[in-house]
């Protein structure tokens, strides 16, 4: 699968991913070769072959809905970047 | 005792040599932190650590050697081991070897810390790892490459390379890993060091920073099988924090090492054994089988054939998982926050753009065109039929055998640069570990000697649940052989 700089910018794009325009045509050379290894699968048929999503087939637990953790809003807001009164500071959003 | 010898003690002889007196937590602690300090740190160390935590350890220790000293020591009170710089320690950096965590400094522990921590064992520090767990040679690390100790210009092997570059050398007698598709196995066998990879579910991967979430396993990397054994029984836990943890009984892994091997059938892939494998390589797997047949096994050759699928499928459920896994690193809430953004998607862009590498990079896009309308069913669905495939393989070969074995890698460890230019060339150094992940079974890499003076390992594959197996056929092929014992020159 050959991508051309259009693709990789949309796929950079769309994984919120800032590439700079002279990394394109690297990024485009080696997802293309990955591409080209991953359709090795194709090789082999699968149209009756479930997917497998959990190696034990596992599906989810329930537990009782009760509080578990208790809040510690500071000490989880000490990493943030920007913080204030309590809330996570971004550039504004809605005008 | 002298204190010269204490780094070259395994696990289990300090763990021993703190119950009868022979020295103190806080001695041996403080031997193995100057002995990193030595050798770990500056240009020429091996930069196996990212995070040396001496302080907090030499307290650790203290209060290990008191609670021994009331009389509530435990095997593991007061030794001291590392962890990889990918789990979370309450108020202890960790960077999971990425710029984007390089200031983050978590609010918890994750359970496998936990677990060390309540038996009062002594973590010296945080070992070094690729970018997010994503490589095969540790030279992804943000914080720089890690030195392999047999030869400082080659590889110590990826993801886990920092923890098996510090055990290796003799700076830690054991460390923590994770493996997602070989990254304890194959830095394990490329240092000369016993790594387990155990089967998905058997320990918690709460705290432990998410690469792939359906292949993403901790482990332990030793000098020894019975060192690997005293790790997972602290390591492996059910956790309910995990949904993904299994509600399995955890049996004492050091109990059952000196059980006989007699009448074990050992199945041998010929698909790991291919025309093109190199000849040293073969020859070193069949003296360790060899050696498996004089303890009582017998071998049979069975096929595995959907086992090249394996990296194809690997790359996109991989991916695919990553690009969901790391779209939480936003620079809003923790990590990485670019300077100025002048709207909320050049926050995201430019915090994303400038904190991850380029590996990383590469892997969130593959992800994320793999999980794009229209690509979904050819890419992501196609690779999770095929992954159920390859785990049919085996379940079909364990009706017959009881452990699969094969090289952990095609070759020993290459040289620092020689495949860092070509991605693809790279992500083939694990031709021979992925597909245990993709199946969710355990494997292990076992010392088997040497090429040209860098170690090979082993590689057994074992069935579900069958850890204690593993490590008592391991520990009976450590006591006819002495591949294990060999250490980098000078340590």
């Amino acid at each position: 699968m050959a991508l051309d700089r259009s693709d990789v910018q949309n796929i950079a794009d769309l994984a919120r991913l800032a590439i700079s325009d002279e990394n394109l045509d690297k990024y485009r050379t080696e997802l293309s070769s990955i591409l080209d290894l991953v359709e090795q699968m194709n090789a082999v048929n699968t149209d009756d072959v479930q997917p497998l999503a959990h190696p034990l087939d596992a599906v989810q637990r329930l537990r009782a809905d009760v509080v578990t953790e208790e809040n510690q809003r500071e000490k989880y807001m000490d990493n943030a970047p920007a913080k204030e009164a309590g809330l996570f500071l971004v550039p504004k959003v809605v005008e | 005792m002298s204190q010269t010898a204490f780094h070259n003690l395994t696990l289990t002889e300090i763990s021993k040599g703190l119950e009868a007196g022979d020295f103190t937590s806080v001695e041996i602690t403080q031997h193995f932190l100057d002995r990193i300090q030595s050798l770990d740190t500056g240009d020429n160390g091996y930069n196996s650590f990212i995070t040396i935590s001496a302080e907090q350890a030499l307290a650790d220790a203290k209060a290990a050697d008191e609670r021994r000293a009331a009389g509530n020591a435990t095997q593991w009170t007061g030794v001291p081991f590392a962890h990889k710089d990918i789990f979370c320690t309450d108020g202890v950096l960790t960077t999971c070897g990425s710029k984007m965590l390089g200031n983050f400094i978590p609010p918890y522990d994750a359970t496998v810390v936990e677990n060390f921590k309540a038996q009062g064992a002594v973590c010296l520090g945080k070992t070094n790892m690729d970018e997010f767990a994503m490589g095969s040679s540790n030279e992804s690390s943000f914080f720089g490459a890690v030195k392999n100790p047999w030869n400082l210009e080659t590889i110590p092997g990826g993801s886990s390379g920092g923890s098996a570059a510090a055990v290796a050398a003799r700076l830690v007698p054991a460390a923590t890993g994770t493996d997602t598709g070989g990254s304890i196995r194959q830095p394990a066998a490329l240092c000369g060091l016993t790594g387990l990879k155990p089967t998905y579910g058997r320990c918690s991967r709460w705290g432990m920073i998410a690469y792939a979430s359906s292949l993403d396993q901790a482990g332990p990397m030793a000098r020894n099988a019975e060192d690997a054994a005293m790790m997972l029984n602290v390591m492996a836990s059910f956790d309910t924090k995990d949904s993904t943890s299994v509600d399995q009984p955890v049996p004492d892994y050091t109990t059952t090492l000196n059980e006989s091997l007699a009448g074990k059938v050992i199945g041998l892939p010929k698909e790991f054994f291919p025309e093109s494998l190199d000849g040293e390589m073969a020859a070193k797997m069949r003296e360790a089988i060899a050696e498996f047949e004089k303890l009582g096994c017998t071998v049979k050759e069975i096929s595995l054939p959907s086992t090249q699928l394996a990296i194809p499928a690997y790359y996109v459920v991989a991916p695919a998982e990553c690009s969901a896994n790391l779209s939480r690193m936003d620079g809003v809430r923790f990590g990485h926050r670019c300077e100025d953004p002048k709207d909320v998607e050049d926050l995201y862009k430019r915090s994303r753009g400038e904190g991850f590498g380029d590996e990383v990079k590469r892997r969130i896009m593959i992800g994320t065109y793999a999980l794009s309308t229209g690509f979904y069913d050819a890419y992501y669905v196609k690779a999770q039929k095929i992954r159920r495939l390859i785990k049919d393989d085996f379940v079909k070969a364990f009706e017959e055998v009881d452990m699969i074995m094969g090289p952990v890698t095609p070759s020993p460890a290459f040289k620092m640069g020689e495949k860092s230019g070509d991605p693809v060339e790279m992500y083939m150094e694990d031709i021979f570990t992925i597909a245990i992940n993709l199946a969710g079974l355990p494997g292990m890499s076992v010392p088997a000697g040497q090429i040209k003076g860098l170690p090979v390992g082993l590689q057994m594959i074992g069935n579900y649940w069958s850890e204690a197996l593993m490590l008592n056929m391991a520990h009976q092929f450590q006591q006819v052989t002495d591949h294990h014992l060999a250490a980098p020159q000078g340590i």
